[in-house]
């Protein structure tokens, strides 16, 4: 799931899929977390699991809060359009 | 009083480094009592030291004054230590006393000039200098001295440094005079390497114990140190320098390049006599530099226009006089010429100074004419000087010093009838030169008017060494005798069919000889001199005599153009490869680096994944 | 059990590969919430229905409804449909793939040798709570400053602003940050002051 969200962040250009697929890595990881606690027959990775809920919903909000402004000045949501820091 | 020996270097040093220091704020009274008056002292001192030494003279002939050990290496202790004998004595007392008179004298010659102080300051740096290496007790101390001059003439030949031309004089007098230096060098390395000392009185006698006479390693130092000689007096090969170092200020010509720092070479084989007495085939090559020398600057001061040119020449060949000698062994008649040169060369060079200045910078002889009735004081003054330097029978000094030298040239134990010759041919050259150079600038119809006229400062120290170059020949007596303590006297060893009496009527003659076709040529009948120069024979000689005999475009063609195709072809050599590759490096490297920072968000996520990727198999796959 | 594992992982993977290649926003969305979905039943297998019933609450139901809305509000319709079509040439998908698909044989070969082990010692609500306010007090404090931080920032960030031109690339960035004292966002636009 990790690197097909990889792939994804790699491939796409649209910034909304972008932050989608972020999703998608950072829900595989938790996933990881989860099955690795139960493994132990821990708690742990629940908890770890809930840490990572609680960013990721952090996350996307300013993130789509970003998106919006972008869209405002680029007219558009090509990722590549942000590329200011150029060396 | 002898104790006061360390001041005579040490207030010209001190002045020097004052004006160095706060020249720029100081104002001209201040700099002139300053820089005219650390050397007023010097000569002061230096007199009361004399009167001391020879009223009550030390035991063994010389008084050495240690101030402190300079390095002290292994077996190698040099010290700044000053020793005094007759022969230094007599030298320093020139030095100061007609460096004194020079510089009262250019206090009024540079008053306009704005690098006054400046002009102060190098000019004490040079006296403290040559005293410096007048009294040295050691060669390495002498070297210093040596070099500390080889600045200073630099620095006062360039003094008017916004001309370029003056630049490549001084920095032509340096590079010659560098080339005689390392000869020097090496000569003193060599001798430290085989006698282990280089404290001079120690290093003759070890000399003369280790070396027989004749061996290599005495012929070999010896001919190093004539070679440093010849660099710094001028003589063949390394006289290049010498005319085109009149472009420094008139004060300059006169004191370094006609009073002392020319001399410092036959002050150096005077005072390692031993060593060339222990190697007769180098003695005999400074006997022949001196003679060849002689007779090629008397030919080329025939030609000259540039007044300082003529007197340049005349001194190169006045020192191929003392080289003559000491290369016979007559060692105290070349100290002798050597005061009495001192005399008339530099009142020529002060007079010829008042004479440009008034005349409002011109130097050419054919452009001045006249000048008899406009500036007496300049006009008898000169002409002293000028019948010294061409030795008038008996009523001036140089007449005693160079038929002391032509005589010995004759008779000393290492004379012989060619050397005497050519002193002789020497000396009708001179008053050729000497009476064509006189009777161009003062007599005849008037050329340049005269603009300025000099003052109190100017006039006073021509008067002074008028005066002593009459006077200078009564010193003969007492001056040989006083030098016997230092230096071996001259034997008469042969006369073979000469007298000294003959000797001297024969230049006398010659004297007459020179002064009559100067007349002729150059006063009488100025025709007859555009004549010769027009006859194609005269042409040819005349040019070629005029460039100091082709020297200047030898050098060029085999030292300078090949220097400088080297130089050129090397431009890019390999060693420049580094230091430019490593730029080019990191050029690169900044281009390729550069191109990564894209700003784009999934080149960045690549290259992030590629690094985890590439981190995660080195770490768990190694 | 175990088959509803398997089943449910497959259905996840395949609705994120769907996910990747859909040309039409709105379309990917909804097969990643249910991917989102497939992988709750994972965890509820797995014996963390705690987790399970979180996943499904938040991350489906929160989260996935915010990017919901905003593409909603930006309004991306054909015109975005075509501009995908353009972007996703199959020649595109190479270097990726490579990528993760050397990433997948790495972690494969890792982990060789532990065998899943599914027991149904289910760890609720309580443990998870217990452990939550003992050990993993601190964090607990610190996700929620990270909330907060979150919470203001994207209100501040998606204020309504006046629209304005395309931003040239050669601003002097340096002048406008004094002017408006400091705020870097600020100091990219043409507004000098900081009414918002």
């Amino acid at each position: 799931m990790f690197s097909l969200g990889l792939t994804s962040l790699l491939v796409r250009r649209n910034l909304i899929f972008v932050l989608m697929s972020l999703e998608v890595m950072l829900n595989a990881a938790g996933l990881a977390f989860v099955v690795a606690g139960s493994r132990w027959h821990q708690a742990d990775g629940q908890v770890v699991f809930l840490f990572i809920l609680a960013m990721a919903a952090a996350e996307v909000s300013v993130g789509l809060a970003l998106v919006v402004q972008i869209y405002r000045r680029f007219r558009g949501l090509d990722v590549d359009k942000l590329s200011g820091m150029r060396g | 009083m002898n104790s006061w020996l360390w001041l005579i270097p040490a207030l010209p040093f001190a002045s020097a480094l004052m004006l160095a220091l706060l020249g720029s704020r100081l104002s001209r009274t201040a700099a002139t009592a300053l820089g005219v008056g650390s050397i007023g002292l010097s000569a002061l001192i230096t007199m009361v030291v004399a009167v001391d030494f020879f009223t009550a003279p030390p035991s063994a002939g010389s008084y050495t004054e240690v101030l402190w050990t300079w390095i002290r290496v292994g077996g190698f202790e040099p010290q700044i230590g000053l020793y005094l004998d007759t022969l230094s004595l007599v030298m320093v007392l020139v030095v100061t006393f007609v460096g004194f008179l020079i510089h009262i004298y250019s206090a009024e010659f540079m008053i306009e000039d704005e690098g006054y102080s400046r002009f102060f300051g190098y000019m004490n740096l040079f006296v403290a200098s040559m005293i410096t290496l007048l009294l040295a007790n050691n060669l390495l101390l002498l070297y210093l001295g040596w070099e500390g001059v080889g600045l200073c003439s630099y620095l006062l030949i360039g003094f008017w440094y916004r001309d370029p031309a003056n630049g490549r004089a001084a920095r032509k007098a340096f590079i010659v005079t560098r080339v005689g230096d390392t000869a020097l060098s090496v000569g003193l390395f060599l001798m430290f390497t085989h006698l282990g000392t280089l404290h001079i009185q120690d290093l003759m006698q070890r000399a003369s114990e280790h070396w027989p006479s004749g061996s290599t390693y005495a012929v070999v130092a010896a001919l190093l140190l004539l070679g440093g000689a010849v660099g710094k007096s001028a003589q063949l090969p390394l006289q290049v320098w010498l005319p085109d170092a009149m472009a420094g200020p008139t004060p300059v010509s006169a004191l370094l390049h006609a009073a002392t720092m020319v001399t410092a070479g036959v002050y150096l084989i005077a005072r390692t006599h031993v060593l060339f007495a222990l190697a007769p085939s180098a003695q005999f090559a400074v006997a022949v530099v001196g003679a060849v020398t002689l007779l090629l600057a008397g030919f080329s001061a025939l030609t000259q226009h540039d007044i300082k040119r003529v007197l340049a020449y005349s001194t190169m060949s006045q020192i191929g006089y003392m080289f003559l000698a000491l290369g016979v062994g007559a060692w105290q008649a070349a100290m002798f010429h050597f005061v009495t040169h001192a005399f008339f060369k530099a009142l020529l060079f002060l007079g010829a100074g008042v004479i440009i200045n008034a005349l409002h910078d011109e130097h050419s002889i054919f452009r001045m004419g006249g000048l008899r009735k406009e500036m007496p004081v300049a006009f008898w003054t000169f002409l002293i000087a000028g019948c010294s330097l061409a030795g008038l029978p008996f009523i001036t000094a140089g007449f005693f010093s160079k038929d002391l030298i032509i005589w010995d040239a004759w008779s000393a134990p290492q004379g012989n009838p060619v050397l005497w010759l050519a002193g002789t041919a020497g000396a009708l050259l001179t008053s050729l030169y000497t009476f064509r150079m006189i009777f161009r600038v003062f007599f005849g119809p008037l050329g340049t008017p005269v603009t300025k006229r000099p003052g109190y400062a100017m006039t006073i120290p021509l008067l002074v060494l008028a005066f002593l170059s009459i006077v200078g020949g009564y010193l003969k007596q007492p001056l040989l005798s006083a030098l016997n303590s230092v230096l071996p006297p001259t034997v008469e060893a042969h006369a073979g069919g000469l007298t000294e009496g003959r000797s001297e009527v024969i230049a006398a003659s010659l004297f007459l000889i020179g002064l009559y076709f100067a007349y002729l040529f150059h006063l009488q009948k100025r025709s007859l001199a555009e004549a010769l120069v027009a006859n194609p024979v005269g042409d040819v000689l005349h040019q070629w005599w005029f460039a100091d005999w082709g020297f200047d475009w030898i050098y060029d063609k085999a030292f300078v153009h090949p220097f400088i195709w080297a130089a050129e072809i090397n431009k890019r050599d390999f060693v420049d490869a580094f230091y430019t590759g490593v730029a080019r490096f990191t050029e690169l490297s900044y281009r390729g680096l550069s191109r990564t920072e894209t700003g784009r968000v999934r080149w960045y996520a690549a290259a992030m994944a590629a690094g985890s990727v590439l981190f995660i198999a080195m770490v768990f796959f190694k | 059990m175990e088959l509803v594992f398997y089943i449910a992982g497959a259905v996840a993977v395949i609705s994120t590969g769907l996910m990747l290649t859909r040309l039409n926003v709105v379309h990917a969305l909804l097969y990643l919430i249910v991917s989102l979905l497939g992988v709750a039943v994972v965890f509820y297998v797995l014996g963390a229905p705690f987790v399970a019933a979180l996943e499904v609450i938040i991350y489906a139901g929160a989260i996935m409804v915010l990017f919901v809305f905003v593409v909603m509000m930006l309004n991306l319709g054909a015109h975005e449909v075509q501009m995908e079509k353009q972007w996703l040439t199959p020649g595109i998908w190479i270097g990726p793939v490579l990528l993760a698909s050397i990433l997948i044989i790495e972690v494969f070969c890792l982990m060789r040798g532990t065998a899943p082990d599914l027991s149904t010692d289910a760890s609720g609500p309580k443990q998870v709570g217990v452990a939550l306010f003992g050990h993993y007090l601190i964090g607990v404090e610190l996700a929620s400053m990270l909330l907060l931080a979150g919470l203001v920032g994207a209100y501040h960030l998606g204020a309504h602003e006046t629209r304005k031109p395309e931003i040239q690339h050669d601003t002097n960035t340096d002048e406008r940050r004094t002017a408006a004292s400091g705020n870097l966002v600020l100091a990219g636009t043409d507004q000098s002051s900081r009414t918002s």
